[in-house]
């Protein structure tokens, strides 16, 4: 094991990754300014719709990684056309990455550094999936039924 | 039946790949327990009292010959020669090392099995109606929509990590050999006023500690819309099912609070949304599937006569055949609950058995029954006495199908590292009770269920009769329930009052038998005279 090397954050997106610091989702609607913004596994993603045109970074926490709210927070948001990063922080492992990406999470920052030939696995392992999400991969059905895997 | 496409295929091989490398890093010490616990809860691997114990699904409850095989072999190579068929229409082995579970995946892969999500917070394996695809009274073979529904559960990304794990169940026919109110999610596929084939939707029952029948929350669902309502009420359960207390974190607390109209309000509200995420598969998909539970060649013109003149057979066949949709054809059930045996198990030898006759007489088809009993869906008529042959020299021809001694046990304290009680000594010493005083075969139809304990695995509260093994200080007391049912009657069971000892919760039993006896009317089944005369001359004759 002594020549892993291990990453803190993984960003699967060309941008230059934003550091304003993540306000929560109470006080973002009163700052018009903030650029990120914190979701926490009670809060209603939905209240962020309105604004989405000025956030460039949502960060869904997870404090365990069995609570599995922020899974349907980050697919409302990519559902309602948002485009900018949702990195999910906490309490993150190698073995949920591959369901965090397929909800339309695009960066991970999890708590204790992630084995990177372990990431690299858990975003290759799946070649097809069954069900459509917000990440565009085209289901099994569809390919069944004569869509082009894109 | 179902056969797995290439895609398929590939997802179990992944599937075992993936939990291959995760065991890995677990015995590698790399992955703590903690964080280990729920994936491999997710793989079926439960951690007993003794060792790891393996739960395989059998997706609604459908087998064919060689997958039977498979299982025995599993029986032979991983356990101690044993399986264990579930009230979930799986079956579970008891003695299986942490080590070999990738291998054992591995082989259940190659014939098209896998223990997918039969554990953890995820959506279980789907059941349904036992006699699917062979019962005189469904509407249309539920099991396709269970495949469906099976494929958009498994590795469901947004509905892995919920607040509890998820139950559902599919029939098509008013009479319900499933239990399916007393699921998560309760479906029955229905034809309404206009001839058109859809879904009911029953939202949020359960048993456990708060045992709840589910109210229908949608009385027709149209087919092409099955996947996206469904994603509607798991949406609304993953976001606001509660997950502070995990005895208040399965779907009916949430519904129950919320109230159903208000659940039922924000579901349509979801669904609306979803309808524009394109998530349901095209009716095609369907269509596909459907192809593969075409009816097996049925021969035509068959006798419905048969040679009764042996007794022991003409019980048999009166207690465990099934009416059959095609004339000269029944379901026969094979009992796995011998007189003083563990309900639900089987050796590998008889499993293997029980694979041949179902490949001989049944067109290499069986099922298992949420009451962990195995049926042969098409056996025909003729053939009944030549399989009543086989199944008593194997010790597999029990007459009790519904009867006292039919009983549901969940492990209990042989097994379960949380039960308060044991469960199988009781199941035992009542069926050899009532073997014993010959009173069994003058009750009838008697669903006889034991838990043991609160978690209710036994389905105690569905129990004509339930038992419920609580914890006394420090010793083994059992409560005795009466008047609950799992079919379309759907009920809860009451408490008599104070619990008994291991002997007394037999005598016990016996006394409320008598009870049913000395009061009966004509063709009245305990259920109904229960319902009929109340808890009062039970109580009577228990405590006074
Ligand atoms: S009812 Fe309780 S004792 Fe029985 S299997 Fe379930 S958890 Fe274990």
């Amino acid at each position: 094991m002594t020549d892993a090397s291990f990453t803190e954050l993984v960003r699967l997106r060309d941008d230059e990754a934003s550091d304003a610091p993540a306000v929560t989702v109470d006080s973002f609607a009163d700052q018009s300014n903030a650029g990120a913004v914190r979701i926490e596994p009670g809060d209603d993603a939905r209240l962020l719709l309105p604004h989405l045109d000025h956030v460039t970074r949502v960060e869904v926490n997870f404090p365990s990684f069995t609570d599995g709210r922020g899974y349907s927070a980050a697919q409302i948001l990519r559902e309602a056309g948002y485009t900018g990063e949702v990195r999910a922080v906490g309490d993150v492992a190698v073995d949920q990455l591959g369901y965090m990406r397929r909800c339309g999470f695009d960066a991970f920052q999890p708590e204790v550094p992630m084995n990177e030939a372990d990431v690299e696995a858990a975003f290759t392992r799946w070649e097809n999936v069954y069900q459509k999400t917000s990440d565009g991969r085209v289901p099994i059905w569809a390919l069944r039924h004569g869509e082009a895997d894109g | 039946m179902y056969k797995y496409d290439s895609w398929d295929q590939q997802m179990v091989d992944t599937r075992v790949e993936e939990f291959r490398d995760q065991t890995r890093r677990r015995l590698s010490g790399e992955l703590p327990e903690e964080k280990f616990r729920p994936l491999r809860l997710m793989n079926g691997l439960y951690l007993q009292l003794h060792a790891y114990m393996l739960r395989v699904a059998v997706p609604y409850g459908t087998l064919n010959g060689a997958q039977m095989h498979a299982l025995a072999d599993i029986a032979t190579k991983y356990d101690r020669g044993y399986g264990h068929f579930t009230t979930r229409q799986n079956i579970q082995y008891n003695w299986i090392k942490l080590e070999d579970a990738p291998d054992l995946l591995a082989d259940l892969a190659k014939v098209e099995m896998h223990a997918i999500q039969t554990s953890g917070n995820c959506i279980r394996n789907i059941s349904s109606d036992h006699f699917a695809g062979a019962a005189r009274d469904e509407l249309i073979d539920p099991r396709p929509y269970a495949e469906l529904m099976r494929q958009w559960s498994s590795f469901h990304p947004e509905f892995s990590y919920l607040p509890r794990k998820f139950k559902i169940a599919v029939i098509a026919s008013d009479t319900d050999r499933a239990a399916m109110r007393l699921h998560d999610i309760g479906i029955q596929i229905v034809k309404n006023a206009e001839g058109e084939i859809g879904a009911a939707f029953y939202v949020g029952g359960g048993m456990g500690r708060t045992p709840m029948i589910a109210p229908c929350i949608n009385e027709f669902v149209p087919l092409d819309r099955l996947i996206t309502y469904a994603e509607a009420c798991l949406r609304v359960y993953n976001r606001y099912g509660r997950r502070d207390n995990k005895y208040k974190a399965r779907i009916k607390i949430l519904v129950h609070e919320l109230g159903k109209d208000e659940y039922t309000r924000q579901v349509e509200d979801e669904y609306a949304h979803m309808l524009e995420q394109g998530v349901e598969p095209p009716f095609a998909e369907l269509e596909r599937i459907k192809t593969y539970f075409a009816d097996p060649a049925f021969e035509t013109g068959l006798s419905t006569e048969v040679d009764r003149s042996d007794p022991d057979f003409a019980l048999w066949v009166d207690r465990n055949t099934h009416p059959h949709k095609a004339d000269g054809y029944v379901s026969a059930v094979i009992s796995l609950k011998p007189v003083g045996g563990i309900p639900g198990d089987a050796s590998d030898e008889q499993i293997h058995l029980m694979a041949d006759l179902a490949t001989e007489y049944s067109f290499d088809e069986l099922r298992v029954m949420h009451t962990q009993n195995i049926v042969l869906p098409h056996v025909k008529i003729a053939d009944l006495p030549a399989l009543f042959a086989k199944l008593d020299a194997a010790g597999l021809s029990t007459p009790n199908l519904d009867q006292i001694d039919d009983i549901i046990a969940c492990p209990g304290l042989d097994y379960c590292s949380l039960a308060n009680a044991r469960s199988i000594p009781v199941a035992q010493k009542i069926s050899e009770r009532f073997a014993a005083n010959g009173k069994g075969a003058e009750l009838g139809q008697l669903k006889l269920k034991i838990s043991g304990c609160i978690n209710a695995c036994g389905h105690h509260h569905a129990g004509h009769i339930g038992i419920l093994g609580v914890d006394r200080k420090g010793t083994e007391n059992y409560q005795l329930l009466l008047g609950g049912s799992e079919a379309e009657d759907t009920s809860l069971a009451k408490i008599t009052g104070p619990g008994f000892d291991e002997d007394g919760i037999v005598g016990a039993v016996e006394t409320v038998t008598d009870v049913y006896l000395a009061q009966r009317t004509d063709g009245e089944r305990f259920l109904d005279t229960y319902r009929r005369i109340g808890m009062a001359p039970f109580k009577e004759a228990l405590y006074d």
